[in-house]
């Protein structure tokens, strides 16, 4: 169970070798409550190693479940496989790609696969942790978006469009478990320096995977809903997502 | 989801309106209904909620049942109708408020009441409630003869501190959080009085040395309790005001012109289940209390207290209860939510400790309580032990709370203190050995009487109690 505090003892990970995704985890463990942690992915030894990359952390008994975000068919058993050994306080759907857009002009079937992965798998995944949740009286969902789901840009649509219909989505999850002691935490980081975005050329308001693992952990204690990260974005990203659409062209962004 | 027991699942949270979490909810009025009900219950267990004062989780039940006692609220037998003379048979659901009205309208009072009177008297079993009175009688399980409880597997028990009535049931029930068996009712030994009345003395202490001293000289009295302000510093450290009273007698309430002639029968008597003067508004700011705010109440309310007024006659109400005058002042605290903390600890240089804590972290704490306990009941998870309890109200929005939290712990820990179950909200469960030195015993008694764990609350997952 949560505490007072909304320190969580027991945490998944849907994307389980994902940066943020070991980010979050390690500011949750900071609580000095989390007993039990699992971690899913596709790939069990990549899992392993974001296990141990955990070590010294007291992050509690570490397990892993195959999870494909890419295979909603067996997504009823990971769900299963996850709340196996009981409650899970906090999910985190940190499973994503970014895609590179240029190849996917050229080869639409990336950007069907990256839209199946960003969003497809995750309602599927939303939807059946958020029934679990709701058996369970308690729990939040923690749904990474981005601050490219703000505003379709020339150089990330596909992307950002996923995002767009990942946090729609959980936007009205959340609205609809309103009263049934579940919430969903939307989480709009902007740019954030990882493997993923390793390459690309850095955007202003940049930031790492331990700060949005932070604003994460502190949102959780506030109840909170929607958290940017850093928080200078939302006031920013309300800025831009009003600019004319000519001016918007113009930054190229 | 809610079809499971055909009623509907709400979202509840403790006083302290922290980590909310969803359950079935349902509202007996009879013992055939609450066994209705359990026999409903799913996996995720049963736990009772009484008026909702704990403070933390200890009356949720996430995805579970929570039975309400609130209409399980008759009085069974009082006075001549009473099993024994002096007694009183209630409903589990009957407050501590409604239940002072009755007594008191026959010249007895209840015999422990905690600082607010919107208690259920299950709930106040369940946590083994205390009082100002509990250097000299204890807390309330000094005062049960017997209860009714309603155990696991469906069967409804007596039980009493007697070798043949399963001592060990009653003792663990006391303290035990309702996850022994569910009380459905209780007989209590009242307490006679001489008027409706409080004779109360008033006495400002600049620091915690005078607090100490002047506290312990109060226990001569019957109730005797000190406000904190927890903020002050430097000399002022540990600074409040005592206060320390006895039922007056019908002398003193002739000396303040008060007519008893005829009391409790006829004569006009103070109220002492008043309904609320005000309310809390439903919205405030948020962070309306703060460091600042507090501190400046703590303040006031500190410069506007007598130096010394003796022998003042007060209502109950107003000496036992002064923040029942004001509807849902927990709700001040605004969204975030507020933590109480209560320990006990051994020695008076342990609170000095714990107060250099709160005072190094900046914590604004809201006037905090201190008294002195006196001993100990044979209840297993009961939390009085001699020595002194403090207690402090925090906004639960708090930057470094949680790890505030843990160091105080850590201090009443090593200390061989206690921290108060019917207040918590956050602890860490490794230090329930530790705080509860008894609890084998008491999981002991629960594999005994509820060995598929069927009763379940938030804050025995929390802390696998």
């Amino acid at each position: 169970m949560k505490d007072a505090f909304g320190s969580a003892q027991s945490v998944a990970v849907l994307g389980g070798t994902s940066e943020i995704g070991l980010a979050v985890c390690r500011a949750l463990a900071g609580g000095g409550r989390l007993r039990r942690l699992v971690l899913a992915g596709r790939d069990v030894e990549a899992l392993r190693a974001s296990a141990t990359s955990l070590t010294g952390w007291p992050v509690g008994e570490v397990s892993t479940v195959a999870f494909d975000a890419l295979l909603p068919s067996g997504h009823d058993e990971v769900v299963r496989e996850l709340f196996a050994d009981g409650d899970l306080d906090v999910v985190v759907m940190a499973f994503g790609v970014l895609g590179d857009q240029a190849t996917m002009l050229d080869e639409p079937d990336r950007a069907v696969e990256l839209a199946e992965v960003n969003y497809v798998g995750g309602i599927s995944m939303g939807l059946r942790v958020a029934a679990e949740m709701r058996r369970q009286g308690h729990g939040t969902l923690v749904v990474l978006s981005s601050v490219a789901a703000e505003r379709g840009r020339a150089s990330n649509f596909v992307y950002g469009s996923s995002k767009a219909g990942i946090d729609t989505f959980a936007q009205g999850l959340g609205d609809a478990l309103a009263g049934t002691g579940v919430r969903v935490l939307v989480v709009r980081p902007g740019f954030v320096r990882t493997r993923m975005s390793a390459g690309l050329a850095e955007a202003p308001f940049a930031c790492d995977a331990d700060d949005v693992g932070r604003a994460v952990a502190k949102a959780l204690r506030g109840g909170a809903e929607t958290v940017w990260v850093p928080a200078a974005l939302r006031p920013v990203m309300s800025g831009v997502r009003h600019l004319p659409r000519p001016i918007f062209r113009k930054l190229r962004a | 989801m809610s079809a499971e027991h055909g009623a509907p699942a709400r979202e509840l949270t403790g006083w302290g309106r922290t980590a909310p979490t969803s359950a079935t909810c349902t509202q007996p009025s009879d013992l055939t209904g609450l066994l209705a009900a359990l026999g409903s219950s799913g996996p995720r267990g049963v736990i009772a909620r009484g008026l909702g004062r704990s403070y933390g989780d200890s009356a949720q039940n996430a995805g579970g049942l929570v039975v309400g006692t609130g209409r399980l609220d008759r009085v069974l037998g009082v006075g001549d109708g009473a099993p024994a003379p002096g007694t009183v048979t209630v409903e589990a659901g009957v407050s501590i408020g409604h239940l002072m009205r009755v007594l008191l309208s026959r010249g007895m009072f209840v015999p422990v009441t905690p600082g607010t009177r919107q208690v259920s008297v299950g709930g106040a079993i369940a946590a083994d409630v205390h009082g100002k009175n509990h250097h000299r009688d204890g807390s309330i399980g000094a005062h049960v003869e017997a209860m009714t409880i309603v155990l696991a597997d469906g069967s409804v028990r007596e039980v009493s501190p007697a070798e043949d009535e399963d001592p060990e049931l009653f003792w663990g029930t006391l303290g035990g959080m309702g996850l022994t068996g569910l009380v459905v009712a209780a007989t209590l030994r009242a307490l006679p009085v001489h008027s409706p009345w409080m004779s109360v003395d008033t006495t400002k202490v600049p620091d915690l040395d005078a607090m100490v001293d002047t506290l312990a000289d109060a226990d001569r009295r019957q109730y005797s309790v000190a406000w904190l302000d927890c903020m002050a510093g430097g000399r002022h450290a540990g600074r409040g005001v005592v206060t320390a009273a006895d039922h007056a007698t019908a002398q003193e309430a002739a000396s303040w012109g008060e007519d008893l002639e005829g009391w409790p029968d006829t004569a006009t008597a103070p109220d002492p289940d008043p309904a609320p003067r005000v309310g809390a508004p439903s919205w405030v700011p948020p962070g309306l209390l703060n460091r600042w705010s507090i501190a400046a109440f703590n303040e006031a309310w500190y410069r506007r207290a007598p130096r010394h007024r003796a022998a003042e006659r007060q209502s109950p109400a107003t000496f036992f209860h002064p923040l029942d005058g004001v509807e849902g002042w927990n709700r001040l605290y605004g969204r975030a939510g507020m933590v109480q903390y209560q320990c006990v600890v051994p020695t008076a240089d342990v609170v000095a400790a714990l107060l250099t804590q709160l005072r190094a972290a900046k914590a604004p704490s809201f006037l905090a309580v201190l008294k002195k306990f006196g001993a100990a009941n044979p209840g297993p998870l009961s939390f009085p032990q001699p020595g002194w309890t403090l207690a402090v109200d925090l906004p639960a929005g708090l930057d470094g709370l949680p790890s505030l939290l843990d160091a105080l712990d850590d201090t009443v820990a090593v200390a061989g203190g206690s921290v108060y179950l019917a207040k918590d909200s956050r602890m860490r469960p490794q230090l329930l050995p530790t705080f509860y030195p008894r609890i084998d015993a008491w999981h002991e008694l629960r594999d005994r009487v509820d060995p598929d764990r069927r009763w379940q609350s938030d804050q025995s997952r929390r802390l696998s109690l």
